[in-house]
C-alpha cells in the first residue's frame, strides 16, 4: 500500500515538474520570438536576440517580466515603441513615411506582371 | 516609337535607382536616436541605496513641479567626468534630483559619492537596468526631466554639459 502511495506521489511529482518546466520553455520562447523582432539600439546590426550588451540583457528580462504579467505580444511591441520609437521594432508600420517601401515590391509586381501579360498574349 | 518610349522609362528607372543608391552612399548609417515625445515614465518600485527602504516613483515625483533623474554607475567613465556639473546644479538650482544606480555593487557607488559628493536627493537602485528601459534610456549615463506627471520633458543621452544645465533651468524657471 505504502509502495502504491510512494508510486503515486512519484507520478504526481514528475507530472508537475514537467508542467512548470514546460511554462518555463514557453515564456523563454516567447521572449526569444519577441526579442528577435527588436532591434539592439547600441549595437550595430544587431537584434537584441543576439546581443549581449546591459542594454539587449535589461530589454529580455524586461520581455520577460512583461510576459509573466500577461501582456500580449503586440502590447509590449507597442509598449517599446513608445518608449524608444518605432525603430526599435524590425518591422516597418503602413503609415505616410512608409507607404513607398511598402507600395513599390507591389508596383513592380503588377508591371512585371504586365509586362508578361504583353509578351505572351497579345504578341 | 513605342520601343523608344520604352528604353526611355527605362533608363530613366535605373538612372533614378543608381542615384538613390550613390547618394545613400554617402550618408553616414550610424543610429543617433531621436528624441521620443509624450513618453512618460511607468510607476516603479526600487530600494534607496543607502537606507535599502523601498520607494514609489509617484511619490517621489509626483510632490515635485520638476524631477531630474540621472542615471549613473560607479563604473562609468563619463558619469565621473559629469558629476561636477551635477554637483552645480544641486548646490545652485531649487530642483529635485534623484540618482538611478544602473547595474552597480553597493559598496562600490557609497564609495564613489563619498568620493566626489551626493548631488541626489534620493539615490535608487536598478540592479537590472529595468527601470531605465522603462525610462526609454540606453545606458549610462543618461538625465531625463520630468514633470510631476511623469512625463518625459528633456532627455539627454552621455554626459551632462553646463549647456544643458542652462536649458534645464530655462525650462523649469
Amino acid at each position: 500500500m505504502i509502495k502504491l502511495i510512494k508510486f503515486i506521489l512519484l507520478i504526481l511529482f514528475l507530472i508537475l515538474s514537467f508542467q512548470k518546466l514546460s511554462m518555463a520553455n514557453n515564456n523563454s520562447s516567447q521572449v526569444d520570438k519577441i526579442s528577435k523582432n527588436l532591434r539592439c539600439l547600441i549595437c550595430q546590426g544587431q537584434s537584441v536576440y543576439d546581443s549581449q550588451s546591459d542594454f539587449a540583457l535589461s530589454m529580455k528580462i524586461l520581455i520577460n517580466n512583461k510576459i509573466k504579467e500577461g501582456k500580449s505580444e503586440k502590447q509590449i511591441y507597442d509598449y517599446l515603441k513608445n518608449q524608444y520609437g518605432e525603430w526599435i521594432v524590425y518591422d516597418p508600420e503602413f503609415n505616410k513615411k512608409n507607404i513607398i517601401l511598402w507600395l513599390f515590391p507591389l508596383i513592380l509586381f503588377i508591371f512585371g506582371g504586365l509586362l508578361i501579360y504583353r509578351k505572351v498574349f497579345i504578341n | 516609337m513605342k520601343k523608344n518610349i520604352f528604353y526611355l522609362i527605362l533608363l530613366l528607372f535605373f538612372t533614378f535607382i543608381f542615384s538613390v543608391f550613390y547618394i545613400g552612399l554617402d550618408k553616414p548609417n550610424f543610429y543617433t536616436p531621436k528624441e521620443v515625445k509624450n513618453s512618460s515614465l511607468e510607476e516603479f518600485t526600487s530600494n534607496e541605496l543607502f537606507s535599502n527602504e523601498q520607494l514609489n516613483s509617484k511619490d517621489i515625483i509626483e510632490n515635485n513641479k520638476f524631477t531630474l533623474v540621472n542615471i549613473w554607475a560607479s563604473w562609468c567613465v563619463p558619469c565621473r567626468l559629469e558629476h561636477s556639473v551635477l554637483m552645480d546644479i544641486s548646490e545652485k538650482a531649487n530642483l529635485n534630483i534623484i540618482g538611478l544606480n544602473y547595474k552597480d555593487k553597493k559598496n562600490n557607488a557609497i564609495k564613489f559619492l563619498n568620493e566626489l559628493g551626493n548631488p541626489f536627493s534620493k539615490v535608487l537602485t536598478d540592479p537590472d537596468g529595468i527601470i531605465s528601459i522603462s525610462l526609454g534610456a540606453y545606458g549610462v549615463p543618461e538625465t531625463f526631466l520630468l514633470n510631476n506627471k511623469s512625463r518625459v520633458i528633456k532627455k539627454y543621452i552621455g554626459p551632462l554639459t553646463k549647456d544643458n544645465i542652462l536649458e534645464i533651468k530655462k525650462i523649469i524657471k
